[in-house]
């Protein structure tokens, strides 16, 4: 019979399955962070338990971290004692751990494709919902709870129970201004925040076949904001191009075997999935979000949906405006907007940085906004010096920050301030998401660069030639 | 972490008919900084019980006395959605909560709250809408969860409705036990397993 990529991955780690009950499931890689770790260490150690394979688990600092003066000490105690918590227990334990400072310190989903943690076949965890980002790569990657942290801290498993499979295809040519966000954004409001709930998602055609390697993560990324555990593209040239050489893939005859089986991994024809969807990229605007879920989104040219235009939900979806302080029938174009935000492990990667620097270039952030341009990485970070963009981001009034989580969930000291509207290039649109009381309108680094320099939410195909 | 047994529950419930509430909004992120599990009831769904100045909000159920002391909460479809941080099934329990009923749960919290004790129960949107409405009518409804037989009940009325889960997480639930302990006891199992892995 033929198989699909996910059953292929899913299947090979299947140590044991449980009767009338989940699967039990061997990690690869196990990616743990600053916030959702230092429980399970408690939990595992109350139980008399070790570490079973540390060199299999992978500790990076990144939700609390501060974006400004990284060299000084961390102001915030209790920021500053859950980082001391991550690398102790690191330590501890002889895990890898990449702390604040550290070279290859970042976002744990943009430093974990950059080394070569991340590879194809493999099944990759971590407690962050964003861990689906992997999938870009042809892992099974997705995100656990902190008791799940201990089970693969103690036993390298987790019990885990099948999702179904969907594959949503998009065929065609993006046009001037689409990006691989606006793509994600497009099929979330498609599927709304919950309509993949209960599955795992392959991305197929044309679409994610030319999207680069960093396209496909921001669109694997985004899998959990329509209720999917994750979502995972099949490893192409592309992805092997990428891998090559990297700090911690397999080298030499290692590779060589390696290669052998990542060819295999791919849906076969004829495969059956449990659901299946089919979009036009021509259909595909540069999109924006106007609620508080990130299926609430449109094209930036369109009008906020009347209540009456959906199905059920009118309260919740009235809520919702009245959050935003948003009426049905508005336009988003035009409206005044106070923060911009380019970052997250969305939207932090070198070529979210070109993109937004393709617009600012030339041009001068508008005054009335401000604006946080915080890259994934420390290499990202090199990266844009490298390419000289620095200069245009100072050039254009902008300033780069450290690399770290930041204002996607404003645990640090990036906080958008009650009722401001901030145009963001992160992941969700939650009430509170970025601060206390802030408004947030999910983006790609495109829209939020056109909104900068114009200080109103802006169409960037107005500002970008052909 | 150990948890109670979950077996028969009869209590009130606060009704929460929102849908898609994520988990953002059970526990937001600038009270995830803690080491320990500590506090999590306190800041349990903060920003929709508080005021900025701290003062409770009057109308938000969990607020409402009329509902103090329920062990179940009935929830609006997709509850759950977001981010993976099981703070947010800590702060159900830990706020004095044992299930959550709702039409839709979102994955992963659905997981967090299996393994940490919290009986996540998905009905009918009809059973769901009937549940609500007779909260509604009469604050002190009474409902039953009864996991040995799979049912929530109605208690005044008898209608009633089958909930799924499997054999396992039942089994789990109704003697508090966790998925470390049946893991570790498959160790050489998963060793051996581990030894065929290519990377």
């Amino acid at each position: 019979m033929a198989t699909t990529l996910f059953d292929k991955v899913w299947d090979s780690h299947v140590v044991r399955q449980v009767e009338d009950g989940p699967d039990v499931f061997f990690i690869d890689r196990h990616f743990i962070h600053e916030v959702t770790s230092p429980v399970a260490f408690i939990g595992l150690e109350s139980r008399g338990n070790s570490v079973v394979y540390p060199a299999r688990t992978f500790a990076v600092a990144d939700h609390n971290t501060p974006t400004i003066n990284q060299h000084l000490p961390v102001e915030d105690p209790l920021s500053a004692n859950q980082l001391d918590t991550l690398g102790k227990n690191a330590e501890k334990y002889g895990i890898s751990h990449w702390g604040l400072g550290d070279v290859n310190n970042g976002i744990v989903h943009v430093v974990g494709p950059e080394n070569g943690i991340t590879l194809p076949g493999a099944t990759i965890v971590c407690g962050d919902s964003h861990t689906s980002t992997h999938g870009a790569f042809g892992a099974i990657a997705f995100g656990i709870g902190t008791s799940e942290v201990e089970m693969v801290l103690s036993t390298q498993c987790i019990m885990q129970s099948k999702p179904k499979a969907m594959r949503i295809n998009v065929n065609g040519k993006l046009g001037l201004g689409v990006t691989p966000k606006d793509v994600a954004l497009y099929i979330i409001a498609k599927q709304t925040t919950s309509g993949a709930t209960g599955y795992f998602v392959e991305y197929a055609g044309d679409v994610f076949e030319d999207m680069s390697m960093e396209g496909r993560m921001t669109v694997c990324n985004l899998s959990i904001e329509m209720g999917a555990r994750g979502g995972m593209i099949a490893p192409d040239s592309k992805t092997f191009e990428y891998l090559k050489g990297r700090a911690q893939t397999p080298k030499g005859a290692d590779w060589d075997k390696a290669m052998k089986y990542w060819e295999t991994l791919y849906t076969e024809e004829g495969a059956e999935f449990d659901e299946e969807f089919n979009y036009e990229a021509s259909e595909i605007e540069p999109m924006i979000t106007y609620g508080t879920n990130p299926g609430m989104g449109m094209g930036v040219t369109k009008s906020i949906p009347t209540a009456e235009s959906l199905e059920g939900g009118v309260d919740t979806y009235k809520k919702s405006l009245g959050y935003m302080s948003f009426n049905e029938g508005d336009s988003m174009v035009g409206k005044e907007i106070d923060f911009v935000f380019l970052g997250s492990c969305t939207n932090g990667r070198i070529e979210d940085f070109r993109a937004f620097c393709s617009i600012v270039e030339g041009r001068q952030k508008a005054e009335n906004v401000t604006a946080w341009l915080v890259p994934g990485s420390h290499k990202v970070v090199d990266q844009i010096k490298a390419e000289g963009l620095d200069t245009i981001i100072t050039d254009a009034g902008f300033v780069l920050r450290e690399p770290g989580c930041s204002a996607c969930l404003a645990m640090n000291d990036d906080k958008i301030p009650s009722g401001k509207l901030s145009v963001s290039t992160s992941n969700r649109n939650f009430e509170g998401r970025q601060g206390p009381g802030s408004r947030t309108l999910l983006a790609s680094p495109l829209v939020a660069a056109a909104s900068a320099v114009e200080g109103v939410v802006t169409d960037p195909r107005t500002l970008l030639t052909a | 972490m150990a948890y109670d047994k979950f077996q028969v529950l009869t209590s009130t419930a606060y009704p929460l008919p929102t849908e898609n509430v994520d988990t953002d909004q059970i526990i937001p992120a600038r009270f995830l900084k803690a080491t320990e599990r500590v506090d999590f009831d306190i800041n349990f769904f903060r920003d929709w019980r508080y005021n900025s100045d701290g003062t409770p909000k009057a109308d938000f159920p969990l607020n409402k006395e009329i509902y103090a002391g329920s062990k179940i909460l009935v929830g609006g479809r997709n509850f759950g959605s977001g981010s993976s941080r099981e703070h947010a099934a800590w702060s159900v329990y830990d706020f004095g909560l044992r299930c959550v009923i709702s039409s839709a749960f979102a994955d992963i919290f659905k997981n967090n709250c299996l393994n940490v004790g919290v009986l996540p129960v998905q009905v009918s949107p009809a059973f769901a809408d009937t549940l609500f409405a007779a909260i509604m009518a009469d604050p002190k409804t009474a409902i039953k969860v009864d996991l040995p037989n799979q049912t929530v009940t109605l208690v005044a009325t008898g209608e009633s409705e089958s909930f799924e889960i499997n054999t396992y997480k039942k089994e789990n639930m109704l003697n508090g036990f966790d998925d470390i302990d049946y893991l570790k006891n498959m160790e050489d199992e998963i060793s051996a397993f581990a030894e065929t892995r290519p990377f």
